[in-house]
């Protein structure tokens, strides 16, 4: 509906616009409820059957399923504009620019930035912040501090401790409650006592859907002279981003995980910071002049793009936002609410089972049940039909923290239903009385 | 009992072979088959070993699934075995099963030991994602009887994938 060029005719040579802005309307017109049948006809996956029953895809965290139209969206551009980006003088090459650069804007505008400038395309979360360690993290000195929270996921910690190996600098960690909640006094600690360069926090934990009060610790860090990196890659599926109201200096998530295609993710920058930072990665794109003696690098955002770019992933993308933006983020959050407490209270009622976090927590919930290791159980599950994630969610310190080696973790989406949980739930008892010991 | 349970188990794995759009209970008795559910449930062998000649850990990081085995080695033999460990039903059974086999072979048949023989013992169908849970056990005896020889441990790859280079 956003999204035209698949409804146009082959022949159809100018203006093809392949990325249409959402019109604002939506948001006014938007119904108090979401139209869940029709929003599930949408995604093919739903349909797909194992065991002779449709899934139940309750690992949206992992990554989110792609609406159809995305997917026709990506073939209408190979179709009718694949070309390279930011090269050929030819219609091909200026159709599938500005179709790039559309989408960059159609990200702007989706995360609240000022500029498209200060957006940079990655291949993921995990590229986008190994980024930020590689150039903004060559600035910082032996000594310095870069404070990580336990609710980080890997790809939020191992690059600074990679940093640390590099250059010398220091990673401290700011310890979590029970809960999943962050110790606000360490960090105020941390941040009086240390020279604190950055920041490293999540906006929403993978495991226990708990969301750090950014605002508050953006300001302090700001105050002690730090820069805060936001991984934003659970939260930018369940919440609008601003990061101007957040004022956070640099911002990460992936493309999957927001409806849109695996490949692409997308780094969000204050211009001031990534125009004084040095480049990442060298190549094509990202230079301005290449002598025999050196080479002077290109302005932002290409300074951070270098090579050719998952250009159809990137018009994925935009077309994953412009898809979502029919339906308002406060229908979206209710709906979402509703289905988390129906699976907190459903799964409470299962014999042994131990839910982790609090009934504030976003677009997950983990538990753990006596005497069954989560791998049985979801394997058990599966093979049914019943799509869940179980492991350490590539988040080991907070497992540590938490004093177990492995969690289930039951996660959510647009298109999901209460009955979707209430299969769930059924099959997990069963599963559990299968495995236990 | 051993070998009818094996006969039994083979049955099942063609049997869920050619029925490829099996329901979902077929599908549990794949992997989740009753001999693996029971040694899961009553390990074998499980306990520590007194006057151990060599006592080894492993742990499948990617689970978390850990097993310390203790063997007892005479005349190049395996007389006593003992095993703790702890993770998912199939790491566990795992271990279970192979221990039934182990006590009175020689060293040099348990060096032998391939990823085929394990996956026979089990019976059933591995698929990728539980290819480590299912050989930890193989690869705990390999590097306990390394250990016992005083050599250094040998990684997964040599384990698993590329063993025998």
């Amino acid at each position: 509906m956003h999204n035209v060029c698949r409804t146009l005719p082959e022949s159809t040579e100018r203006s093809i616009q392949f990325v249409v802005e959402a019109d604002e309307s939506t948001y006014d017109d938007a119904p108090m409820a979401l139209d869940l049948s029709a929003i599930r006809r949408e995604f093919a996956t739903l349909h797909t059957n194992v065991s002779g029953a449709p899934v139940v895809y309750l690992d949206s965290a992992a990554t989110a399923l792609t609406p159809d139209s995305v997917w026709e969206d990506m073939r209408a551009f190979e179709k009718n504009a694949r070309s390279n980006v930011h090269r050929g003088m030819h219609v091909l090459a200026e159709r599938a620019t500005d179709a790039y650069e559309a989408a960059r804007d159609t990200v702007r505008t989706f995360v609240g930035a000022k500029h498209s400038q200060e957006i940079i395309f990655t291949k993921n979360t995990t590229e986008a912040i190994n980024l930020v360690a590689h150039t903004f993290g060559e600035t910082l000195e032996a000594g310095d501090t870069v404070l990580v929270s336990e609710l980080e996921h890997h790809s939020a910690i191992v690059p600074w401790q990679q940093l640390a190996e590099r250059k010398g600098i220091v990673v401290e960690w700011i310890g979590t409650d029970d809960n999943g909640n962050v110790r606000m006094d360490e960090y105020e600690q941390f941040l009086e006592t240390r020279r604190v360069r950055l920041v490293m926090i999540t906006a929403q934990s993978n495991v226990l859907g708990s969301r750090p009060p950014l605002k508050s610790m953006i300001q302090k860090a700001h105050t002690a002279g730090a820069v805060v990196l936001v991984d934003a890659a659970q939260f930018a599926a369940h919440h609008q981003v601003d990061v101007q109201a957040m004022d956070c200096d640099f911002l990460v998530f992936s493309g999957h995980k927001v409806y849109g295609p695996t490949g692409v993710g997308v780094l969000f920058g204050k211009r001031k910071l990534l125009e004084d930072m040095p480049p990442f990665l060298g190549g094509g794109s990202m230079i301005r002049t290449v002598t025999k003696e050196g080479f002077t690098p290109a302005d932002i955002p290409q300074k951070f793009e270098a090579g050719t770019p998952p250009i159809t992933q990137v018009i994925g993308l935009a077309s994953a936002i412009n898809w979502q933006a029919q339906f308002s983020w406060e229908e979206r959050e209710a709906h979402e609410r509703e289905l988390l407490a129906h699976a907190r209270k459903g799964l409470a009622t299962i014999e042994g089972l131990t839910l982790l976090g609090t009934a504030d927590a976003s677009g997950c919930v983990s538990f753990t049940v006596d005497g069954v290791h989560p791998h049985d159980l979801t394997d058990v599950i599966g093979k049914q039909g019943i799509c869940l994630r179980a492991g350490h969610h590539c988040a080991q310190p907070l497992h540590a923290r938490l004093g177990v080696p492995a969690t289930a973790r039951l996660s959510v989406g647009i298109y999901n239903t209460t009955e979707d949980i209430d299969r769930c739930r059924e099959r997990i008892t069963n599963a559990v009385n299968l495995l236990r010991k | 009992m051993e070998r009818l349970w094996r006969a039994v188990s083979f049955l099942w794995y063609f049997l869920c072979l050619a029925d490829k759009e099996s329901t979902y209970n077929t599908a549990i008795v794949d992997l989740y088959a009753e001999n693996i559910l029971a040694h899961s449930k009553n390990p074998h062998h499980r306990g520590a070993l007194v006057d151990a000649t060599v006592t080894h850990e492993e742990i499948n990081h990617a689970c978390g699934d850990t097993v310390t085995l203790s063997l007892t080695i005479a005349d190049g033999n395996i007389t006593a075995i003992g095993w703790e460990g702890n993770g998912c039903a199939i790491s566990q059974a795992g271990m279970s099963i192979l221990s039934e086999e182990l006590v009175g072979m020689p060293v040099d048949k348990a060096l032998s030991l391939r990823k085929e023989d394990i996956f026979a013992l089990l019976g059933v169908p591995v698929g990728t994602r539980r290819t480590k849970c299912a050989l930890l056990c193989l690869h705990t005896l390999k590097n306990t009887l390394r250990s016992a020889a005083g050599k250094p441990a040998q990684s997964w790859l040599d384990t698993v994938e590329i063993e025998g280079e």
